[in-house]
């Protein structure tokens, strides 16, 4: 594939064991930044930021963001923007909030904590995220209008519809089905996660094999065995540490004895339960695969990197390049009222500031993640990795008690560098673009 | 070689006209082109050569005027429906993918899918085969084509029209940017899809191409037509003269 934009070439000899692995240069760098990033404040707090605590806390907290910055990429790979992304948020969380607390209880007289009104609720959300995304792809698509101008557009009109939809009240959530969503409160438990762990684990192993066997079946040249077993000895090990670390997370004893008197039972003496992978990550990691597969091995995907890289080819290929708009922008605005039914959970509330200026956040993330601003060029997993960065800064310096202003500061250069280096780097092959 | 002119002709372009902001870039133009026939189309820069040809390959629709494919009229309202009627196309910028592979590009917007996911193994060994046959040095097959030169990039262009069985190619200016060698290779392969019996819209601004490849030239100037003669009783100062001045030779005129 060449999605990364970057297939390493004439790179010297030294770098033959990155060539062998065919390893994407570009994400061993962010994976480095990464491990920076953790060594550096593990030792600054003494080890807490890698506890078991604040990796699970990283990982909620970074869920509706990498989910919104998925859809970022795609949009971004297309030559386009979009700024309404927070807005749109706030607008798919004000409905699914009023539907939720007033609108459906009100229309069939249900009662508190009902499924199925949760159930149609979100579908009302989804719905009005997906359409939101599919009024801007019309605009951008149809009627030509800069994609900075719709979405910049659409950044005040939803912000504010929003408020009108909620008469500019903040909503309180606690159906504990919906706060499922949000993180601390629905996580699948250690030996859920476990199972998850090496199903996923499996999968990998197989995606491997399967496209080696592909390739293998027209006689192309292959990757010696023992390369494929080390990147699929890499995936395991990082899916299973992950899985592990997060099952070492015990949920506080208090809040076990409140779940035990719920049930109207009582919690059994020295009785423990780990929090394990939490529901929230686990749609992000399902977004982020589904969205790769997406890219790499449908044609709408195909297509979009096509576009990106050749407006003009894209059309002359016969591709209805409009119609490709109004569905990036459409995924883009169902993937903000993911997000947004996952924000609203973990605040347990909507309120009107939910999503300010996440649409930075949404786009710095993309781009740390290596997606090109002139189109063309951008992975999934990049822009998740992103986002996990942006957190990880964020979280360490808040645990070693750095301001929230100089917080943002750091965050701020940290996307300026990002950017710099990976044109220093591109200079220095010879690939200026 | 000569062309049997006796049957329906495989393109008519009747009275095609097209403009753009008051100014016309094609005025009432007819040309034709039969089966296993090669027509130039000639002129100045902005003559229109291009402008009609994109008529017939979808990325424009003509003001008015008809195109019959067979005898039947058709409608060409994008590239979409001219794929379908068999039409390939090369453009003068190549219309390539950059960030894109060879195979991605060659299969752009018709993917070999397998489960409805894309076949990229299958696409690359297509991709292998066909660059086998007309570039035979062609290896990068894994690098975008932005890293292939001129040469590489301009057959991955042609293996795309002729990949798909095309019954009907359009060639704007396709020997521009090669050296003499890629452009022998160029000519052989028209001589082989003319021999197949494909019809050719060749656009070329080199006389000496012109009279060697062309059955026929349609000269343009100012979006009009001047006139088509057949290279084989003119000489090359005549097709000059028409492109320059505008007007057929005299001893053509009656």
């Amino acid at each position: 594939m060449s999605q990364s934009g970057l297939a390493p070439q004439e790179i010297s000899s030294r770098r033959s064991v990155i060539d062998t692995l065919e390893l994407d240069v570009r994400l061993l760098g962010m994976l480095m930044a990464f491990a920076a990033v953790a060594v550096v404040f593990t030792i600054w707090t003494g080890g807490t930021f890698v506890g078991p605590r604040n990796v699970f806390n990283i990982a909620v907290q970074t869920v509706p963001v990498a989910i919104m910055a998925c859809g970022m990429v795609f949009v971004i790979v297309a030559r386009h923007i979009d700024l309404s992304v927070g807005s749109m948020l706030a607008m798919a969380s004000a409905v699914m909030a009023m539907s939720q607390a007033t609108w459906l209880p009100n229309l069939f007289g249900t009662e508190f904590g009902n499924p199925v009104v949760l159930g149609i609720t979100i579908l009302i959300g989804f719905a009005v995220g997906t359409g939101m995304g599919a009024i801007t792809g019309w605009l951008v698509g149809y009627q030509r209008i800069p994609s900075f101008i719709v979405t910049l557009g659409g950044l005040f009109v939803w912000r504010n519809v929003n408020w009108f939809t909620t008469n500019g009240q903040s909503v309180s959530l606690t159906d504990p089905n919906l706060l499922m969503f949000g993180g601390t409160e629905g996580v699948l438990g250690a030996t859920a996660s476990w199972i998850f762990g090496l199903v996923a684990s499996g999968f990998a192993v197989w995606g491997i094999f399967a496209s080696r066997r592909n390739k293998q079946s027209h006689g192309f040249v292959v990757k010696p065995l023992w390369a494929e077993g080390v990147m699929a000895g890499l995936i395991v090990g990082a899916i299973l540490f992950f899985v592990g670390w997060l099952s070492r997370y015990p949920i506080p004893e208090a809040k076990l004895k409140r779940l035990f008197e719920a049930k109207g039972e009582v919690m059994p003496e020295g009785y423990t339960a780990m929090h394990g992978v939490p529901i929230s990550a686990l749609i992000l990691i399902t977004v982020a695969v589904v969205m790769t597969v997406v890219a790499r091995k449908t044609t709408f995907g195909r297509y979009i990197f096509a576009a990106g890289g050749n407006p003009d080819a894209a059309e002359l290929s016969g591709i209805n390049t409009r119609a490709l708009t109004v569905k990036i922008f459409a995924l883009m605005g169902f993937l903000c009222a993911l997000a947004a039914l996952i924000a609203q959970a973990r605040l347990q509330s909507h309120g009107n500031d939910i999503g300010m200026l996440e649409e930075l956040r949404v786009i710095a993330a993309a781009v740390i993640g290596g997606t090109a601003l002139a189109g063309g060029v951008g992975t999934i997993y990049g822009a998740v990795l992103g986002a996990l960065i942006m957190q990880s800064l964020q979280s360490g310096m808040a645990m070693v008690g750095v301001d929230t202003p100089f917080q943002n500061i750091v965050v701020g250069l940290v996307l300026i560098i990002a950017v710099w280096v990976d044109i220093l780097y591109r200079k220095r092959l010879g690939l200026s673009k | 070689m000569t062309v049997n002119r006796s049957g329906t002709p495989l393109v008519e372009l009747r009275d095609i006209s097209i403009s753009f902001g008051g100014i016309k870039a094609v005025d009432h133009v007819s040309v034709d082109l039969y089966p296993g026939e090669v027509v130039g189309l000639l002129g100045h820069n902005g003559a229109g050569k291009s402008t009609l040809i994109k008529c017939l390959s979808g990325a424009y629709k003509a003001d008015s005027g008809q195109i019959r494919i067979n005898g039947q009229e058709v409608e060409i309202n994008n590239p979409r429906d001219a794929r379908d009627l068999n039409i390939e196309t090369i453009y003068q910028t190549l219309a390539l993918a950059d960030n894109l592979d060879a195979a991605s590009n060659l299969f752009l917007g018709r993917e070999i899918k397998r489960h409805g996911i894309v076949d990229d193994a299958r696409m690359e060994a297509e991709t292998r085969k066909i660059m086998g046959r007309l570039n035979p040095n062609f290896r990068k097959f894994n690098v975008p084509v932005s890293a292939l030169s001129g040469g590489q990039r301009q057959s991955v262009a042609i293996a795309r029209a002729v990949y798909f069985n095309a019954r009907i190619l359009i060639m704007d200016e396709p020997t521009a940017a090669l050296g003499p060698h890629e452009t022998q290779m160029v000519a052989e392969l028209i001589q082989e899809l003319k021999a197949q019996g494909l019809g050719i819209f060749l656009i070329e601004h080199d006389i000496h191409n012109v009279m060697k490849l062309c059955d026929r030239a349609s000269v343009m100037k100012n979006g009009q037509l001047v006139g088509t003669v057949n290279v084989g009783e003119v000489t090359d100062d005549d097709i000059l003269g028409m492109i320059i001045l505008g007007k057929k030779p005299a001893h053509l005129a009656a």
